[in-house]
């Protein structure tokens, strides 16, 4: 008898075995179904809602994927050995209830079982990605979220810059882009996803070509047009995931509260005003809405004047990435996420301050009883400055 | 006489000549926020209405809590209390 077949049969009688059949309704109870298999076999075909950790890495990787050191692992490799291996090795990390698969994937697959094969990453996407993957908050099954999530940034100014660069490097696979202004000298000062080459040109297809040349995979929807009441429902029913409110007025931004209410969608507020900076995440049913938190824009009247602007170049930068971060942990569903918190930053003094947001049950458009329930063009204004309608 | 900070927003910072936190005096957040308003002319109708209720656009917070979910401008304050006034802000894009 050959060592390893000694080895093995001494794994046998302590690593208790099951067959697929068993490890299925085993994982249906709760148990982690641990793929050891390499990397060239998983792309294969592997059971769903396994992990697919491999062999090399298990030992330093199963901690992330399993926290539990008593759930139940059902260890599964090729053909029933090496998953032996593998257990005994977990059961010397500290893990009590430990299985292995007799008969391995080859018997799984032969008796019907459930498989799927994961999606895989080009080498490119891979190595682009790799900071990404080797961090178990986002790894493989988190970038792979990003890369089918559909995020739409509403304005590609100061706020949308930062956020549509910051999105677009971290592989968001649709980016869309509503703008309807074109690139002047002035915002070169703040808005670093436009250049001087583009002096004139529609800042939405500028952003476009920036995202481009950043990362070639993102699918970017260009909208050249001011989000209005007429066209905000088109524009929202192509399935985005998150929305990105960078925009410069409250008429736009009540549009895109109230939008983002009736069709479900997260809004990632961010605003800015000379030195201080404020956002927060609206996510429908989970917590308030702008509107719980402001009911009504300012009149005319009680609107800061033009004169008064001004915004420190920077500060978009800072306020526009905290909204991407926002963004990509809605993508990814992982960590807490502004709901219910408005950070307020003041970048003169660099401090953040942070306040606690309520759902209001009065509130005209998620209360219980709105009293706002078709869209509301509001006049644009500024005091002292010109004034037209925005639609 | 209790005294408290009241934060002003930059947006209202024309009115409180730049300064960017004024101490008020007064036993709530109506009395702080009323004297700082005749300190300061023209800063209160930006922040109250004319019933001297926070406007649609203006959220008054006590620490982190908003006062709406205290016992609104007739909370209490106490000696060093933060009192935020918080406006909308439209900003973002040009």
């Amino acid at each position: 008898m050959k060592a390893k077949e000694r080895r093995l049969a001494e794994l046998r009688a302590a690593i208790p075995e099951v067959t697929p059949r068993e490890a299925l309704a085993l994982q249906a109870q709760g148990a982690a179904l641990i793929d050891v298999r390499e990397a060239d076999e998983i792309a294969q075909g592997s059971p769903p809602g396994g992990h697919r950790l491999g062999r090399g890495f298990l030992e330093l990787k199963i901690e992330d994927a399993v926290p539990d050191f008593e759930r139940p692992l059902v260890m599964m490799c090729n053909s029933g050995a090496r998953s032996l291996f593998a257990a005994e090795d977990l059961r010397r990390l500290g893990y009590t209830r430990l299985f292995s698969m007799a008969g391995g994937y080859t018997r799984w697959k032969n008796e019907g079982l459930p498989v799927e094969v994961p999606p895989r990453f080009d080498p490119l996407a891979r190595e682009r990605y790799s900071r990404h993957l080797m961090m178990p908050e986002v790894g493989e099954a988190g970038q792979l979220k990003l890369m089918a999530s559909k995020v739409i940034l509403v304005g590609a100014g100061g706020l949308g810059s930062p956020a549509a660069m910051y999105l677009a490097a971290a592989g968001v696979g649709t980016l869309g882009i509503v703008d309807d202004d074109v690139v002047d000298e002035t915002n070169l000062q703040r808005q670093i996803v436009h250049s001087l080459e583009r002096l004139g040109e529609p800042k939405a297809e500028s952003a476009k070509r920036t995202i481009e040349a950043l990362n070639p995979d993102v699918e970017v929807r260009v909208f050249k047009e001011r989000l209005t009441s007429e066209n905000v429902d088109r524009i929202l029913a192509e399935g985005w995931d998150v929305i990105v409110d960078g925009a410069d007025n409250f008429p736009t931004r009540y549009l895109v509260n109230d939008a983002s209410v009736w069709h479900g969608i997260p809004v990632v507020h961010g605003s800015i005003f000379r030195f201080e900076g404020q956002a927060t995440v609206f996510k429908p049913g989970e917590g308030p809405c702008y509107r719980c938190l402001f009911p009504q824009p300012p009149p005319p009247e009680l609107a800061p004047s033009c004169a008064e602007g001004g915004v420190l170049g920077v500060l978009p930068g800072i306020v526009g990435s905290i909204q991407a971060n926002e963004a990509i942990k809605l993508a990814l569903g992982a960590g807490e996420t502004l709901v219910g918190r408005l950070l307020l930053f003041d970048a003169l003094e660099t401090t953040f301050t942070e306040i606690a947001l309520r759902r209001d049950p009065s509130c005209p458009v998620c209360g219980e009883s709105p009293t706002i329930t078709e869209y509301v063009d509001y006049v644009e204004f500024c005091q002292g400055g010109h004034t037209h309608v925005s639609s | 006489m209790t005294t408290v900070t009241v934060r002003i927003p930059t947006p209202l910072r024309s009115y409180t000549q730049g300064a960017d936190e004024v101490r008020a005096e007064g036993a709530t957040v109506a009395e702080a926020i009323h004297t700082l308003g005749a300190a300061h002319a023209g800063l209160l109708a930006h922040v109250l209405t004319p019933e001297g209720e926070p406007r649609q656009f203006v959220n008054i917070y006590l620490g982190s809590r908003n006062v709406r979910t205290l016992q609104g401008m007739a909370t209490r304050v106490t000696e060093g209390d933060v009192i935020s006034i918080v406006p909308a802000v439209a900003g973002g894009a040009t």
